[in-house]
This record gives structure tokens, sequence and C-alpha cells, in this order.
């Protein structure tokens, strides 16, 4: 039953081919499942991963899609270092979008020029202030953060759901639990005539620049890897448990409530009780399959984002239930954290 | 308010029921040094398989409970695998479980998302069920509620007076130990975690061919989590989790009652309660680290490779 | 009895590992009624040898016999059946057990404790091993604790008993009385296998002795008939090293002075320390004696600042510092070698270079709160020299090292922090005997330069080898520091027991 034995070196091969392993292994995973339904294996990953990229509008919506899960990986990656397990950026989202959409919903037809800029700022703060409860009740009363940002998160969809149903229901709406649609000045910018791509783009780029440079260079960064890695070194090193605790759940909370914004400003254009298909679910499995690394999360972003793309399209003609992506996220982490099984390990050889 | 009361006290034993089961199960993993995450997700997949059970065969819970206990072991199963097997972060793995678990439970549930089932008629005990106030109570509930307090008390009597009770809290402090002595650890981690995975699968089934014998995407709506915390809460002992899970049926059925009971808060915050006091209740237990420390399975949460 | 068939005996066992041979073609027998060494340094395979006769390991070849016939152990189980006993060097008790139901846990027998409690008592006072049988484990001393893995051997009626390294956690009259009951033992003909690295206890109790060096058999021996001198040789091919302690002619001026400090432990296991108070002066190294689990982690921790406590109990050259933590104290000159050099020392998976910033990042290893990297590196490189530490390079991640390099690269680092006051946990633990003078002769070299340096230590002989003072640590009181010149084994082993006044709280320089 134990299949594995020490490597006496960890494998470096190993660490950057887990992904592509875990993904072949979906695939092929998936193949079967397709083919146990009764659909051909390869016209079913045409649908999947092929046709969404035929078009530019195609790799628009890939790119609205990849936005949010790598703005939100960013941030969890940092926390995931210091192995502070942020699993509730959904309701961080939420809330980011609770806090910017307020200022949407009620200064938007004011035209300002600083609606958009206060509805991120706001975002952020939302986003941080739901990353910041589990800090402080890890902080002070020692509870695991686990079990309080998921528990949040089911709090705040309540909260969405609440303001939906009553205050900030459009009044015009006939009784559908959403808010009114912004006026433009609440709305991130087009990038081009016909494609739904924003201006938000830029901030997801800067994020990526300034988490890569966070990462690579800075001495907090290699703070929270000891924190992570070696908490006893970390002690006697003199870093502070608790600020690595703080600052890792506000930065990712921070994350997720810019994507909140990102989404409600953007494709969504008003609050409604389906602002994030799970992207703060799949975020995680993002940011460890881009081996909680800024560039890395790029890539597996954008991969994540495809699997988004071709379960929509997937449920337009195969007629197969949306919910095949959640399947292939899950068999793509189980694959994943298999195939790091081989970083440190390796097959065991039977002794005779 | 009287009125309501044994209405309340009933809805609490079946509201607290998956919970017990799910719990159960989670703890006797957790007592093994096992941390499964995936409570959710198997319960949701052994709610789906339970129900899909009981509607193709038309036998309802009988057949369903099986099943979805059936289903959830395999789960845990697959979670073993990674988590055991190959000894990856078990934190990780019960997430990935319980994604998997959402999305193939959503899968599977297009197909039954207009059916609904019969559910179960109480189960009467004659003369006890006419004490006043308490006997509708405690003895006029469903097969299931009873077949609770059996697993309690077969999990609460294994771990305190058997030798397999001493040997899972052995392998769970200190799996080197019970290695260097000969114990196969991995094997007796598997037992706990399929257990717990059985254990889940039921409570996912009673949710769905008894509870609410519909099939709705999603269905266990944050139980599985609250299961784990109950464990944290219970600082893994059972009677404290089966007073911990009838605390959570309370509070759960609390809202339901709400309005009649003149309190004029709006559904969805009352509906978020649960959730609060699952928070709640974590703060409480883990402000006492000492008390944690000394009842946490030392080996909780940490891959064993002999 | 005249026995004429080995109870035990190896023929060519060999095993391997992804990184090392343990053993290569050992072999060895012992009989009945015979008390039988293995000696050798950590790292020379024994530990491996041990599991491997007692089924927990799998050799890759080589055959076992047992009274003559020939076995394949499968599990300790199966070794059990026979009649092999084990007292692991690490126990292998459950903490939150108590000790009769550690003790069912490996009896192949109906599970009854109230039965099994009274045989526990019986048998222990037999022995003169006495034990209560429904104490938790964790309340038991490290003495103790070895009378219920003794104790748990002899209920299976053993004819083998393996007992690896069993005096590294005793004081030294508790080892006259394991060797008491081991004679006795083999007066009853049960055969005893003996592993350690302390060479007059092995000459003081074992018959014959096999010695092992890097996996390898390198000679047998009858202990009584050879010298210390000759049998070192055999176990690590060459004389045992000396250190060379020079007098100090710097200034004497206190540096670490440690007043009534009363620490009550986070860890429900822990022990509390009482009111210590200790002074360490420039030029000079102190010992604390005693065994682990006596508050020497406690104490490690309220010292280097990772435990914070009352402002007014901790002095560093004159300045309160027991309410800072363990950076700030740094900032001050404080640098600190623990006990657990995997994990706290040093971070398992991370390069030397990084590692070196874990401690080293104060001399100038950052600028605006980035890294620069071709320091940390630089730092390393020079360490590595300095230090002779045999690695990779720079870039080899710290869990590569053997526990002598890393050992060496961690004291190496510290010591280029330029510190006022060391503080080192166990110096040598687990280190060859090269490796090991190499470090005392540095802490001598660094203490006849000014610094202050307080050595916490399980093993006396080291103490003795390299402190000016020693005081004893005991059930978390400290008692008063002695010259070693005034010092004995003896005496500090009674101390080891608790025995002993505490020191004044006017703990006068020596």
């Amino acid at each position: 039953m134990h299949l594995l034995e020490p490597r006496a070196q960890p494998s470096q091969l190993m660490r950057w081919t887990a992904p592509l392993i875990a993904i072949a292994a979906t695939l092929l995973v998936g193949s079967l499942l397709f083919w146990a339904l009764g659909k051909s294996p390869l016209e079913s990953f045409h649908v999947f991963f092929v046709e969404p990229l035929t078009s530019g509008y195609g790799w628009s919506e890939l790119l609205i899609k990849a936005c949010p899960l790598i703005l939100i990986a960013q941030g969890l990656a940092i926390g995931f270092k210091a192995r502070i397990y942020n699993i509730g950026a959904e309701g961080q989202l939420i809330m980011g979008a609770l806090f910017g959409g307020g200022i949407g919903i009620f200064y938007g037809d004011s035209g300002s020029a600083w609606v958009l800029p206060a509805m991120v700022v706001a975002g952020a703060l939302g986003g941080a202030l739901w990353g910041a409860i589990p800090a402080l009740l890890k902080t002070r009363f020692n509870a695991e953060e686990t079990l309080t940002t998921l528990m949040l998160t089911y709090i705040a969809t309540f909260i969405l759901s609440y303001l939906m149903h009553g205050a900030w229901r459009d009044p015009e709406g006939m009784n559908f639990p959403q808010s009114v649609m912004f006026a433009d000045a609440a709305l991130f910018g087009l990038l081009a005539e016909g494609f739904r791509i924003n201006s938000s783009l830029w901030i997801v780029i800067f994020a990526v620049l300034a988490f890569w440079l966070f990462n690579a260079r800075s001495f907090l960064a290699y703070r929270l890897e000891v924190g992570g890695q070696a908490p006893a070194a970390a002690r006697y090193a003199g870093f502070p448990a608790k600020q690595t605790v703080w600052f890792s759940l506000v930065v990712s909370g921070m994350t997720a409530g810019l994507a909140g914004v990102g989404e409600i400003a953007g494709p969504v254009g008003q609050l409604n009780l389906n602002i994030s298909p799970g992207y703060g679910f799949a975020a995680i499995i993002v940011a460890y399959l881009g081996r909680l690394h800024a560039l890395g999360i790029v890539l597996a972003g954008t991969l994540m984002a495809l699997i988004y793309l071709g379960g929509e399209a997937a449920q337009l003609s195969l007629q197969m239930p949306a919910a095949i992506t959640g399947i292939f996220q899950g068999m793509l982490l189980f694959f994943l954290l298999g195939a790091d099984a081989f970083i440190d390990n390796r097959l065991r050889r039977r002794a005779r | 308010m009287l009125d309501y009361l044994p209405l309340i006290l009933a809805g609490t034993l079946a509201a607290a029921t998956p919970l017990i089961f799910a719990g159960l199960g989670e703890l006797v993993a957790e007592r093994s040094g096992v941390i499964n995450l995936g409570v959710e997700g198997m319960m949701l997949i052994g709610a789906i398989a339970g129900f899909a059970a009981a509607a193709e065969t038309g036998h309802g819970a009988a057949i369903g409970l099986p099943a979805g206990a059936l289903a959830g072991a395999a789960a845990a199963a697959v979670f073993g695998f990674f988590a055991l097997s190959l000894a990856a972060n078990q934190a990780a793995c019960g997430l990935a479980l319980t994604i998997f678990g959402i999305g193939l439970s959503a899968f599977i549930g297009q197909h039954y998302v207009s059916y609904s089932l019969p559910g179960l008629q109480p189960v009467v005990v004659p003369l006890l069920s006419d004490i006043p106030l308490l006997g509708p109570v405690l003895f006029k509930q469903d097969w299931v509620v009873y077949l609770s307090l059996a697993a309690f008390a077969l999990v609460a009597w294994t771990l305190a007076k058997t030798r397999l009770g001493l040997l899972l809290k052995a392998v769970g402090e200190a799996p080197e130990a019970a290695h260097a002595i000969g114990y196969p650890v991995i094997a007796i981690r598997y037992g706990a975690v399929v257990f717990g995975g059985a254990m889940a699968g039921i409570a996912g089934a009673y949710l769905s061919t008894v509870y609410t014998p519909l099939w709705v995407q999603n269905m266990s709506a944050g139980r599985g989590w609250i299961a784990v915390a109950l464990v944290v809460f219970a600082t893994w002992k059972p009677t404290r989790l089966l007073l911990g899970a009838y605390l959570f049926g309370f509070v759960t059925i609390l809202q339901f009652h709400a309005q009649g009971l003149g309190l004029q808060v709006p559904v969805q915050l009352l509906a978020a309660l649960p959730y609060l006091a699952t928070i709640v209740v974590l703060v409480l237990i883990s402000r006492d680290r000492k008390l944690l420390q000394l009842n946490l399975p030392a080996s909780l949460g940490k891959p064993f490779l002999p | 009895m005249h026995p004429t068939e080995p109870r035990l005996q190896l023929l060519h066992i060999t095993k391997r590992y992804p990184s090392v041979v343990a053993n290569d073609d050992v072999s060895l027998s012992v009989m009945p009624g015979e008390i039988h060494a293995i000696l050798g340094e950590n790292g020379a395979g024994k530990s491996t040898l041990m599991k491997i006769i007692y089924g927990a390991v799998k050799a890759d070849a080589g055959e076992m016999l047992w009274n003559g016939q020939q076995v394949a152990i499968a599990n300790p189980a199966q070794a059990r059946k026979l009649g092999i006993g084990m007292v692991f060097q690490h126990f292998s008790l459950f903490e939150t057990l108590t000790v009769v139901e550690n003790i069912a846990l490996v009896l192949d027998e109906p599970f009854d404790l109230a039965a099994l409690a009274l045989r526990v008592k019986e048998v222990s006072e037999r022995y003169g091993l006495p034990l209560d049988p429904h104490r938790l484990v964790h309340s038991l001393s490290v003495g103790e604790r070895q009378r219920v893995e003794i104790v748990r051997c002899l209920l299976q009626d053993p004819k083998l008993l393996i007992l690896d390294e069993p005096t590294s956690v005793l004081t030294p009259q508790a080892v006259q009385k394991l060797f008491e009951t081991l004679r006795r033992l083999a007066a009853e003909g049960v055969a005893i296998l003996y592993i350690s690295h302390k060479l007059h206890e092995i000459q003081s109790l074992c018959d014959s002795a096999t010695i092992m060096r890097g996996g390898k058999v390198t000679g047998e021996a009858i202990p009584r008939e050879e010298t210390p001198a000759t049998l070192a040789r055999l176990m690590i091919g060459r004389e045992l090293p000396v250190c060379e302690a020079p007098p100090y002619h710097g200034l004497v001026r206190p540096v670490l002075q440690v007043e009534r400090l009363s620490l009550t432990s986070d860890d429900p296991f822990g022990t509390e320390l009482k009111e210590v108070s200790l002074t360490v002066n420039a030029g000079e190294i102190v010992g604390i004696a005693g065994i682990s689990g006596n508050g020497q982690a406690e104490l490690l921790a309220a010292l280097s600042g990772e435990a914070t406590v009352d402002r007014e109990t901790i002095w560093l050259d004159g300045e309160a510092v027991g309410h800072l933590d363990a950076g700030r104290r740094r900032d001050r000159g404080l640098v600190f070698v623990p006990e657990e050099r995997l994990g706290r020392g040093a971070v398992p998976a991370l390069s030397l270079a990084r590692n070196a910033l874990l401690t080293g990042h104060r001399q100038g290893m950052k600028h605006w709160g980035l890294v620069a990297f071709d320091k940390a590196q630089a730092f390393a490189e020079q360490c590595i020299a300095r230090f002779d530490v045999r690695c990779g390079g720079p870039g080899a991640a710290a869990r590569s090292l053997s526990g002598g390099n890393l050992q060496k690269f961690i004291v190496g680092r510290e010591i280029m922090l330029a510190p006022k006051l060391m503080i080192v946990a166990q110096p040598t633990w687990g280190v060859d005997v090269g490796a090991a003078a190499f470090l005392r002769q540095t802490l001598l070299d660094l203490s006849r330069s000014g610094v202050a340096i307080l050595v916490i230590s399980e093993e006396l002989e080291e103490l003795f080898e390299i402190s000016d003072r020693i005081a004893v640590l005991a059930a978390g009181r400290l008692s008063a520091t002695q010259p070693r010149a005034q010092a004995d084994a003896e005496s500090v082993g009674l101390q080891m027991s608790g025995l002993f006044n505490e020191a004044e709280t006017s703990n006068a320089p020596a």
C-alpha cells in the first residue's frame, strides 16, 4: 500500500513536468469519460479545447475568464507558500463585488471619472476585510483558517442574496434578484469594438508583474516561504508568525475582491446572484498548477479559463451539463497532487 | 412558543442526523491521523448515488442509504490513494474531492432534476410516543434517526473499549511508533478513511432520500464542512460530537420557525446562522490551545511514508 | 547450560537505500546468555541492522539463522513471536495512552487491560523496574519510559533482546541499574544485542563486540581485552581526537544574566521552569547537563527569544531583554544553534545560500525590502570554506548534507554574525567523531576570543571536555554552577535526578 520511498534528492524535472503530467492524465481520463457517455473523445476534445479558440471573440472570452483566475491565484499563492490555506476566495470575491457594486449602483449615474477608481478601491477593501476576519480569528483565537474562510463564503453568499432580494434590487427588474445595470462610468472601458475584453486587463498585468517581483526578490516573500516550510525555523529566526497570517489573508482577500469588481464592472455589468462561476475555488487549482509562481499562474489560469469555455461549449454542442467543468477541475487537482508526490519520492523498489 | 417546541425539537433530531453520520465518520478518520476535507464532496456523491438507486429501484431509503454508503466509500478510497498511498497533501486532496464531488453529483443529477421520492414514514414506538411533549420528539422519527444513534453508540464503544479503538488512537498519535512495533499504518488509515466516506455517503443519501426527498444541485449546502468543524468542536470525542450535531440541528431548524416565533429577521440572514454558529464554536474551542493540543491526534494531516 | 548453537546468526546482510549502502555484507552471531555489543559511530548502519533483525526493514540480501534454523522475518509481529524483543532509541511509545495500553498494543493475546495491568506490575517488580500501569506515558520521565519498553519486551518472554543506544537518556546511576537488569537477563539465558558508541560502557557490560563503520564490519573483539584507544581505532579508523582549552586572558564581564526565570510551557506535555538563575561571562563556556525533557526546550526558547518572558528576567550585555523576541535579541548580539538542525536551524528544502539568509540577513543582505542574493551566496561560500563544510556548494539543499556538515554550516553561520553570546543545544548530537571534535574546538576557540557561550547537552563527557563551569537542569530547576575541576560525573549524575540545591540568585561568576 505504500507505493513510494524518498528520493535522495528532490527531482527538479518532476517539479516542472508534474503539471503537464496532470493535464495529460486529466485528458486521458476525460476521454474515457466521453467515450463511456457515447461521445467520440476526439470530437469532444475538439469542441472542448479547440473550437472556443477558433475566433477572435473566443480569445477575448478566454482572457475575460483568465483574468479573475490569474488575479485571485496570485494572491492565494502568497498564502499557500506560507501554508495559510485561504479556501474562501469565492466569498472575498463576492464581498469585493458588493463593496464596489454599492458604489456602482448609487454613484454610477453621477458620471464622474472617479466612480470606477472608487469601485476598484472599495472592492479591494471589501475583499481584504473578508480576508482580515479569518486572520483575526486565527491570530487571536487560533481558529483554523480553512474552515473560517469557507464559512465566510457561505455567509457572503447570503448577504449578497439578502441585498439582491431587498434594498439593492432593481426596482424595475420584475422582481429578479439583481441590481440595475451599471452606468458607463461604473464600467471598465472595452479595449476593442465587438469584444468584451476590457481595461481591467491592465490591472491584471500590473498585478502579475508586481507579484513576480515580490516573489522573486522580496525579503518578505522569503519570510513567508520559511514560515510555511519550517515554522520552527521562522520562530528561530525571529520572523513574526502573526504578520504572516495577516499579510497572506489580507492580500489574497484583496486580489479576490479586485477580481469581483472586475466581474461586475466588466462582463456582468451589474450585481446578481451569479457573479462568479466558482472562480474563487478554481483559482486554488490555478495557484498549485502554476507552481505558486507568478508566471506559471498566468499559464495555469489560461488553461483553467479554457476548461470553463470548453464546459460552456460542451453544454451547447454536446448537450452535456456544465458541471463537467467541476469534474475536470477536481481530476486536475487530484492528478497534480499525485504527480507532485514524485518530486520528493520515487516508486518503491521491492526488496527480495 | 410552547406549541412550536415539539415541532422544533423533532426537526432538530432530523436535521442533526446527517451531521451525526458525517461527523462520526470524519472523527474516526481524524483519530487515525487523516484529515479529509472532502466530506462535502463525499456527501454529495452519496446523495446522488442514493437518490439514483432509490429512484431507479423504487425502494427508497432502504436501497438509497446502502448505495450512498458504497459511493461515499469509493470516493474516500480515491482520496486514500492520493493522500495515503502517494502521501500527497491531505488538505488539498480533500479539496479536490469536494470540487470533484460537486461536479460529479451535478453531472449525474442532471437526469434526476424533476424526480421526487416518497420519503419515509416515522417509526412510532407504541406507548412511549404518547408521552406528552417529548414522546413525539423522541419516539416518532424515521428509522434513520434511530440508526444514527446506533452508529454513535457503536463508534463510541469501539473507540473507548476495544483494541481497534486503541490502535486507531495510536496510529493517529505516532505513526512511526506504530510502524516500528509492526502495525500496518497505511492500511489502518485506509480503513478509517473509507469508513468515514461510507458514513458521509449515508449522510448524503439521508438528505436526498429522506430529509428532502428530491435532488437539488449542491443540496448538502455546506453540511460536510460543518461536520468537519464539529469534529474540532467535539475535540475528537464522539459524545461531544453528538451534542454539537444537535446544537447545529437546532440552529438549522430555528430559521424555519423564526417567523412563527415572531422574529422579524430576513430569511437570507437567518439562513446564514448555521455558518456563523460554526465560526463561533470554532473560535470558542480553538482559543483554548492546551485543550486542543491535548486532544488533537498528534499526526493529524501529516503524510506518513514508512 | 552449554549451548552450542548461536541464538541468532546473520550472514552477509546487505541493505541499500537510494543515497547510501546502510549495511554491506554484515555477518555476526550471538549465543544464548551472551551480551554482544554492536559498536559504531552514528551512521555506521547499526540501527538499520537491528531493524532488519526485528523485521521492520527488509534486507536486500543475506541470511538469518535463528537457533540454527533459517528464518525470514517479515514483520515485527513475527519477530516477537520468535522471541525477539526490541528497546528502541527513540521510544516507540504513545504519549497519550497509559502504560498498560501501550503494552497491550504489542501483545498478541485477548484484550483485557485489567488482567494485563496486574501482570505488568508483577513483572516490573520482579526485575526491579517499578511502574504504575495506569499512568499516562507523557507524564513519565525518560528513564521510566525506557522501563515501559523493557517490561513490554519481558512480558513476551524474550530469547533475544535488542537495545538501541539505551543509555543516551539515562543518568550514570540509572545506567548502572540498567546494567544489573541486563546481566540478570543474560544469566537467565537471554541473548542481548547492545548497540552503542560509548566505549567504556561496552567495556564494562559486554562479553563480545562487533564493530561497524560505514555499513561494514571492521572487526570483532572481546571488549575487556581491548583499550578504548584500540576500540576507537576500529570504530573510526584512527585515534580519538582531543580538544585543547587554552586559558582566557581578556576582560571577564557578565554577558548573559538570568534571574529567577520562570516559565509555564505552552505544550501540555512540557516542563515548567522554576526560578532559573544563571550567569555566563565573556570568555567562558558554561555547560548545562541534564536529560532532555527536564525543561531544556523551555529554557532554550526563553533564552533565544522564541518564547518571550518578563523583561527583568534576562539581561544581555547589561540590557534587560526578556520581553524581546528572537529577532530583536539577535540584533543585540545573541546567536543560537538549536538541537533540531533540519526544520529549525535550517529550512530543509532551501539551499545553503538561502539558509544563510535566515539569520544572516542582518549582514547587509537586504536593501529596501529586496534581497541581495549575491551577498547571501558569498556569505554561504565563505562559511563553507572557513568551517570545512562538505557539500555540493552554496546551492545544495540543507537536507542533502550529513548531520555533521549541516551542524558545521549552522555553527559557522552563527559565528560569522560576530556574536557576543552564543547558545548551543546538543552541539554534536548525531555527528561523527571527527566533526564533533572540530565543533568542540571551534566553540572553545570562539569563547577564548571573548564570546560568552552556553552549551546545553545530554552528553556529560562532552560538557566535561569543553565547559569551564557546569550546572544541571532537572525537573525545570537549575543547580548552582560549579567549576569543571570540582565537578565529577558521580555528583553531576546525582543532580540529574533532581538532588541539588538551587542556584542562589547572586550567581557569582567563577
